[in-house]
């Protein structure tokens, strides 16, 4: 039997995921820009970019895995937006008012948006095969893996970001200095080897770039990339772990 | 032991003192009122008493647990309506219910019963599997009272419970509120800044202005302090003679008309007029709690003023 405490954490916690996981798949729009976006982007960058080095296709590979991390990047960074508005709504309201803890609120939160994230960027993981992607079970399964860890630590960044903010209206400002940078000093759409020193330390503070580096080492093969995977890992359970800290302390001081 | 017990609480913001120093308490199984105009803090009580903002000062207690220092077990203690709509539109009306009982952490076997009774009560049973999005406001309300009633709180907060709703539909949620009232012995507290809700539904109000509380009382007695019934006079009017009548407790002139207060208005309404001058326009009624308001505060509650900015809020939010 489990306890009563344990049964009230597992009851929210299934509560807050499930409604998070229903307001996704209702929203259909949500659901194909989520996989549009990412996979448009991509055509043009592969083949705009790709075209000045008169390979396009090596270029579509390489870039492959950092469209997986944008899709993640994206999506985590909505949820954090999606609690802005669950203020605006007054939804917010209904759930700080239950006996639940802020930490079952926080984590029941992230495992609902990473649902949809994992949702989107397994799809194209798997769509992947019809781009000319060559998996094994295993590299399929670990790519799995890393983005999943990744996500969890990318939404919880959304989800504090998103409890400090007070109206839907600043997250434009978001979008620009947190999700593009984000991206697009991941090394997603560009190799990370012949960098100025200053643009090296950037992309090295980037938690992305660790995501999109083990994602090409697993896909690609272990000479597309920069670091060991095993330091790869290591930081993104570190950024993991610090996100659950000031996850946390961040829901604790929501204030309405 | 009274079940909501304050005294001196405060809720200051950088330059604005939003609730200043009020103190009442509440009796168990009693439907009380928090009427004041838009602004007067009554929103920001009800948030300090349900935990949702902290005290600057002052202290509060609901069903004996204090709401700085124990605020899961005040939380197990309430249920609430909010202001704004707070239920999930994408949800239909059935979830928002399961999702209530799940974070309450009702039983399993006990949950579909439960939803099943506080849809009875409001009427909802038949639009259970919509979407919320589908419901008119007034449904959507009370789909929200039935969900804030699920887990049986002590204390149930309704915060301007039919604020923009039709008449009609106004009507039905106060029979809902009464009827709660009578069935259970659950305590209600209710904000509003329509006289007419607070003296059809509130054993005891609290008029509150400026976030201070300026009366307190029955709405019969706050009513009956005033000394009398009230006359209108619009024309060219005598004021300082009538002022001489003994039966005349108070005159003032509000917006050129002449506010008097006559005790026994009926019978001494023809002396009255007769002393008054050019007369135009009468106007004789028992009063009512606006007069109670404007005698308290020199100013009548103004409610299309909340209700347009309502409107505009509803209009940014969507």
């Amino acid at each position: 039997m489990i306890g009563e405490r344990t049964a009230k954490v597992i009851k929210g916690l299934y509560a807050l995921w499930y409604r998070e996981f229903r307001v996704f798949t209702r929203e259909k729009s949500r659901v194909f820009s989520s996989v549009a976006l990412p996979l448009f982007w991509y055509f043009i960058f592969g083949n705009g970019v790709g075209s000045m080095k008169g390979n396009a296709v090596d270029y579509q590979h390489f870039i492959f895995p950092g469209f997986l991390a944008m899709t993640i990047i994206f999506t985590g960074l909505f949820a954090g937006a999606y609690i802005v508005w669950d203020k605006k709504i007054d939804f917010l309201k209904e759930v700080l008012i239950t006996p639940l803890s802020r930490t079952t609120v926080f984590f029941g939160k992230a495992m609902g948006s990473m649902t949809d994230a994992l949702i989107q960027s397994y799809f194209l993981l798997a769509i992947g095969i019809f781009l000319g992607m060559k998996y094994s079970v295993s590299s399929f399964l670990l790519s799995m893996a890393i983005l999943f860890i990744f996500a969890y630590g990318l939404i919880s960044l959304g989800l504090i970001i998103g409890s400090f903010m007070e109206s839907p209206e600043g997250y434009g400002l978001i979008s620009s200095f947190v999700i593009y940078p984000l991206f697009l000093l991941s090394g997603a759409v560009y190799p990370l080897d012949n960098l100025p020193v200053w643009m090296q330390v950037l992309t090295r503070i980037d938690p992305a770039t660790y995501a999109v580096d083990a994602l090409r080492f697993v896909i690609l093969g272990a000479k597309y990339a920069n670091m060991p995977i095993l330091l790869d890992i290591a930081v993104l359970l570190f950024f993991d772990v610090l996100m659950a800290f000031v996850g946390t302390w961040a829901f604790k001081r929501l204030r309405l | 032991m009274d079940i909501i017990q304050i005294k001196n609480l405060t809720k200051q913001y950088d330059k604005l003192t939003a609730v200043d120093g009020i103190s009442f308490d509440v009796k168990e199984g009693e439907i009380f009122g928090l009427l004041g105009p838009n602004g007067a803090g009554k929103t920001t009580t009800l948030m300090m008493l349900s935990t949702l903002l902290k005290p600057t000062s002052g202290f509060a207690s609901v069903n004996g647990h204090d709401v700085v220092k124990q605020q899961g077990l005040v939380r197990n203690s309430i249920g609430m309506v909010f202001q704004d709509p707070s239920s999930d539109t994408l949800l239909s009306g059935y979830e928002n219910l399961k999702l209530h009982a799940l974070m309450y952490n009702l039983p399993l076997k006990e949950i579909n019963s439960r939803i099943d009774k506080v849809l009875d009560l409001v009427d909802l049973q038949k639009r259970k599997h919509d979407v919320v999005k589908k419901y008119s406001g007034g449904m959507r309300r009370r789909l929200e009272i039935a969900r804030g009633l699920l887990h049986s709180p002590k204390v149930f907060f309704l915060d301007e419970p039919t604020l923009g709703l039709d008449p009609q539909t106004r009507d039905h949620i106060w029979e809902y509120i009464q009827n709660l009232a009578k069935q259970t012995k659950m305590t209600i507290i209710v904000t509003t800044h329509y006289m007419e809700e607070a003296e059809k539904l509130c054993n005891r109000i609290a008029i509150i202005d400026h976030g201070k509380i300026a009366a307190l009382d029955s709405p019969a007695n706050l009513k009956r302090a005033l000394g009398g019934d009230k006359v209108i006079l619009k024309g060219r009017i005598d004021t300082e003679t009538l002022k001489k009548f003994p039966f005349v407790k108070k005159a003032e002139v509000i917006e050129g008309a002449v506010h008097l207060s006559v005790e026994q208005a009926g019978k001494n309404l023809q002396e009255l007029l007769c002393s008054a001058g050019d007369v135009e326009n009468v106007e004789v009624h028992s009063p009512d709690l606006n007069d109670v308001f404007l005698n308290l505060t020199g100013r009548a509650m103004r409610e299309e003023g909340e209700a347009s900015s309502y409107i505009q809020d509803i209009t940014r939010a969507t």
